[in-house]
């Protein structure tokens, strides 16, 4: 026997000697308690007693309503507060808006007001150019500090100046800025950050955009990100600091930012919804607070990891306590909180694109009034549309994490340091004159026409295209219906609805047993008090039914997610071809809206549970890929090549080496499969279902908010028994791997 | 050439905040509902043209089709188009409460009701009538609702239990209820690629009828008796066993501020007034000829100049 195999078999017997005494003993008495259930029914609850119910719901929603109506701060009522909040954050959304794809008569007057500092700068000094320029801006800062009692005279002068550019024809001047300036400058940022190939990649996609009419959309969802990504980037730094300096700050936020990431996103739209005017406001509020733990966290991370010699010479070079934090720990910190940043672009743009029910409009808003329509190609080009975007911000922020800063500045002349911002000025400069006479460089044509000696030819329709895809599902399932539906009836009748009724049917306490068995198995007391906590929680409550309907849906999904996906995983970390191939796929998958699976879903499987598992599975499976893959990659290659000089076969190395070692990461990579299942609950709740995901998507609509609130925290509550007790099996297995 | 460069630096800068934070429009602008399907999302449009026509400033805000009303009561948006007897009466005449207004209603007629597509009738000829229907109900069953029927029902909280007018009734079939309108559509355009029975939830003036060939199926006509009296109707031990109302009402909704603050606005959202003809030509131009629903407004508005010039 070889050292490798030797200590994976060591690992077993290890584990094989301890186990089957408590787990026997767990199914026996689950077993026992199940048979005295089908012999004597009704002595083991399978409800919690009505009359020790807690309501919670009614409890919830009237606070809600008192918050709304009668609550007051400091003689202020709350309502109040909020609409003030909501005002004001109104005005960013606007401006971006403005600069974006609106337009607006103040962009002019900023235009006028650059100019005017380049020649004054020009012919007299920079003071004077900065006076000059703040007078000229001085309507505008009047029109907002004083509101309405701004004098008329002053305040519309920006109006009236747009008016007389009209006559002259240079509309173009207060236009936003035009979508030929804002794809080079992406391209730009994409070679500052990547080079070339990034360029290309960020060119591409900004093509795409414009080629399929959806680059409107883009703008009009990008305002929304473009206000709350430095918003929830600044409260996430800021909460993050308070956390590693006050021991009282982390015991609060760390439980609540676990809480926070594991409620689906839906759930945020109810309460915002509720608190605040309904709008692009409340879209922007719940994407800041859904986007945010993450900063905190990689500020948290930053912060305690920075070496303990940085934080010493800073001490020695006499640094303040501030000084020490902002020179010298941020600083050292920086990729961890640029992957900070990437983390809440792509948590927001995630979050906008489904805020469009409560009220953002852009892509998420095109997108279901297509599926809407069953415009289902129209609805693939901005699926496609919002991969795209997703991939482009991921590139540049990672990129920008991971740039290394250039050694060589100080020899570098200031136009070489500067050059991608002067081309994108040029750029700017020469696509809003050209916006004078050409409008297609300032909004991209809906179609490509072609204007020629014989009169017009349509080059490209994405309308045409989208016609083309939808008559293809469309056939597909007229053809493949005959054949799938057998398998589906028979998976429905045979599993489904067995397992389901089986969750209905057991009684609670049976439940709590075997989850706190493992928990107690895995975590100890602390987690199986937890466990105990949050399994209360929603019996107590009267949600029993509901969570139950969640868990058989989502262990069905995780499983079928398992089953799919390590095959895959192990395939890729074997063949580099197909890793190459697959790996993109998962980030299209993660990033592809998964509203859209739903209507080809329902095609093809009607309206039952077979369409809910086949929706979540796309996007619950990535996870269990990647951490396969990854889980088999890490294995140290000393392991790998003992085993092999040992003769082991390809599929000995396999299950008796790779498999043992790579379990712990598969298992997180489980958990993760887990979240983003419950997670989707929310969204096949759009299919039709009666479980926790229906009630957080119902709530919004009847506005019963405590309701939709406790389902969210029930969704919530089931990922973090999953997670904890998975996460403790894991480390104690990577322990005893000696890899932990 | 440097100077020149710091100094329109300096001018960015000091325009950032401004950028940020100032307000400079005097007229506030007119907030118009937008809901997700078609006909609304015309409609809106054209009354916002016509307002801004007049000179209004006027912005669109998409939103849930039950929230709205409390929005628009709230005064966080001002005008709602379409709103339907069926599917909102409930949260409209809650919002009604709570201080919106019924700026009136439109010239159409509403119906909310089970649907077939007309092939259905070659292999159950009855199905026009809930009896017909109800004789070859096992045509309709799947896996699940063997030996009953299934009727593909509207999202649970659109506020209508069709599980009771079953019961009522006494019929074969058993509702399976949708999440979304759009499962509705997919189910519709499966079964009907593929010419199998299906009976569905359905209402009148939308774009299914542009698209797909059917017709309602009869129930007993409603009346107040029938939801009150048992022995009233086909079911002498029930309530509630007769359809929905043939002609639904389908009303304007607005912020009681608007009188006040934008009158000549609010005259026109009072005279703005569609008939089914009108609606159905309005979704076709979308959903038929493929225009984008902005578009769509302005081909309605050119086609019914004579219409807009009367509000």
């Amino acid at each position: 026997m070889t050292d490798a195999t030797a200590n994976g078999h060591k690992v077993k017997t290890d584990a094989a000697f301890k186990m089957p005494s408590y787990w026997a003993s767990v199914f026996a008495i689950t077993l026992l308690a199940l048979l005295f259930h089908v012999i004597m029914p009704g002595v083991l609850p399978d409800r919690w007693w009505p009359e020790w119910e807690i309501p919670a719901e009614e409890w919830l929603t009237t606070r809600i309503e008192w918050l709304k109506s009668e609550a007051t701060i400091f003689g202020i009522a709350f309502k109040d507060i909020t609409r003030a909040i909501g005002e004001a954050l109104k005005a960013p959304v606007k401006w971006a808006e403005y600069v974006l794809y609106r337009g607006h008569a103040n962009i002019a007057w900023i235009w006028l007001a650059i100019i005017l500092a380049g020649v004054v700068s020009y012919v007299s000094t920079l003071r004077n150019a900065f006076i000059a320029c703040v007078l000229f801006l001085s309507p505008i800062f009047l029109a907002f500090f004083l509101g309405d009692a701004a004098p008329e005279a002053i305040t519309s002068l920006p109006k009236t100046l747009s008016g007389l550019l009209k006559d002259i024809g240079a509309k173009a001047l207060y236009g936003p800025v035009p979508w030929v300036a804002i794809a080079v400058g992406i391209a730009l940022l994409g070679h500052w950050i990547g080079g070339w190939r990034l360029a290309l990649l960020c060119a591409l996609s900004m093509v795409y955009l414009a080629l399929f009419n959806v680059w409107k959309d883009t703008m009009r969802t990008m305002t929304i990100v473009v206000v709350a990504v430095p918003m929830a980037a600044f409260i996430g730094v800021v909460l993050g600091i308070w956390v590693t300096r006050s021991k009282l700050a982390a015991r609060i936020i760390t439980p609540v930012f676990d809480l926070m990431q594991a409620v689906p996103h839906m759930a945020y739209l109810a309460p915002v919804a509720a608190l605040f005017a309904l709008g692009p406001v409340t879209a922007l509020i719940a994407t800041v607070v859904f986007a945010m733990p993450p900063m905190a966290r990689c500020t948290i991370l930053a912060l305690q990891t920075v070496p303990e010699e940085i934080i010493e010479s800073g001490k020695m070079s006499g640094c303040t306590r501030s000084q020490s934090l902002w020179k010298v720990a941020l600083p050292s910190g920086k990729r961890t909180l640029m992957l900070g940043i990437n983390q809440v672009v792509m948590q927001t743009f995630a979050m906008v694109v489904i805020a469009s029910i409560a009220g953002a409009q852009g892509l998420g808003h095109k997108l279901l009034y297509s599926l809407q329509q069953l415009k289902l190609g129209t609805a693939i080009e901005l699926g496609i549309a919002i991969s795209v975007v997703a991939i482009v911000l991921d590139r540049l922020t990672q990129g920008y994490a991971d740039k290394e800063t250039d050694h060589f500045a100080a020899v570098k002349s200031w136009g070489q340091q500067h050059k991608h911002m002067l081309i994108f000025l040029i750029v700017l400069v020469l696509t809003y004159i050209a916006a004078i006479w050409f409008r297609d460089v300032v909004i991209p044509p809906s179609k490509l026409v072609y204007t020629g000696a014989e009169g017009k030819v349509t080059l490209f329709d994405p309308k045409v295209l989208a016609r083309w895809m939808d008559g293809g599902i469309r056939e597909f399932n007229k053809n493949a219906f005959d054949y799938i539906n057998p398998i589906r009836d028979w998976v429905t009748l045979n599993f489904l609805i067995p397992v389901r009724n089986f969750f209905l049917w057991m009684p609670w306490p049976v439940f709590v047993f075997v989850v706190g068995a493992a928990a107690w198995r895995y975590g100890g007391l602390s987690v199986l008090l937890l466990c105990l906590s949050l399994m209360a929680s929603f019996i107590v409550t009267g949600f029993w039914e509901e969570t139950m309907k969640t868990t058989y849906l989502v262990l069905i999904a995780a499983l079928l997610c398992v089953l799919i996906g390590v095959p895959l995983g192990i395939w890729a970390a074997r063949s580099d071809r197909f890793a190459k191939i697959l790996m993109p796929v998962c980030d299209t998958l993660q990033t592809f809206p998964s509203f859209i699976y739903l209507i080809p879903a329902i095609m093809l499987f009607r309206v039952g549970d077979f369409a809910n598992v086949f929706a979540i599975i796309p996007y619950a499976m990535v996870p269990a890929i990647r951490y396969t893959y990854l889980g088999l990659k890490r294995i140290p290659q000393v392991t790998v090549e003992a085993a092999i000089a040992n003769g082991t076969t390809k599929w000995q190395r396999l299950w008796k080496v790779e498999l043992p070692v790579a379990i712990p990461e598969i298992m997180l990579g489980l958990n993760q499969t887990i979240m983003m299942a419950l997670a989707m609950t929310a969204i096949t709740a759009l299919i039709g279902s009666t479980d926790l995901g229906q009630e957080v998507v119902r709530s919004i609509s009847t506005q019963n908010f405590g309701r939709g609130i406790l389902a969210g925290f029930f969704i919530a509550a089931l990922g973090i028994i999953a997670d904890r007790i998975i996460g403790s099996w894991a480390n104690e297995r990577k322990k005893q791997l000696g890899i932990g | 050439m440097k100077n020149v460069i710091k100094g329109i630096a300096a001018a960015a800068v000091i325009a950032m905040p401004v950028a940020a934070f100032a307000e400079a429009e005097s007229d506030d602008p007119i907030i118009i509902v937008q809901n997700n399907w078609t006909s609304q999302l015309v409609l809106s449009y054209v009354v916002g043209k016509v307002l801004e026509e007049k000179g209004y400033t006027v912005e669109y805000a998409p939103s849930d089709s039950q929230l709205q009303f409390q929005a628009i009561a709230d005064g966080d948006m001002h005008f709602q188009v379409e709103a339907w007897e069926g599917s909102m009466k409930s949260a409209f005449e809650k919002a009604v409460e709570n201080g919106m207004i019924d700026a009136g209603t439109h010239s159409a007629l509403t119906r909310e009701e089970w649907w077939i597509p007309n092939y259905v009738l070659e292999t159950c000829p009855g199905a026009g009538s809930w009896q017909g229907l109800d004789r070859c109900a096992e045509q309709f069953a799947t896996a699940e609702t063997k030996p009953k029927g299934r009727f593909v029902g509207p999202p649970a909280d659109w506020g209508k239990n069709y599980a009771d007018r079953i019961d009522a009734l006494e019929m074969n079939f058993e509702a399976i209820n949708v999440g979304q309108a759009a499962t509705l559509w997919a189910e519709l355009q499966s079964a009907y690629d593929r010419k199998e029975p299906i009976v569905l939830f359905n209402w009148t003036p939308n774009f299914i009828e542009s698209k797909f060939e059917g017709q309602f199926v009869d129930f007993p006509a409603p009346s107040a008796a029938c939801n009150e009296v048992k022995e009233w109707g086909p079911n002498p031990n029930a309530t509630g066993d007769c359809g929905a109302p043939h002609s639904g009402w389908l009303k304007k909704a607005a912020w009681s501020g608007l009188a006040e603050k934008y009158p000549g606005a609010w005259s026109v959202m009072q005279n703005v007034d569609f008939s089914n003809s009108q609606i159905a030509a309005a979704a076709l131009l979308v959903d038929v000829d493929g225009m984008e629903p902005e578009e769509a407004a302005e081909k309605w508005i050119e086609d019914n100049a004579d219409v807009v010039a009367s509000w």
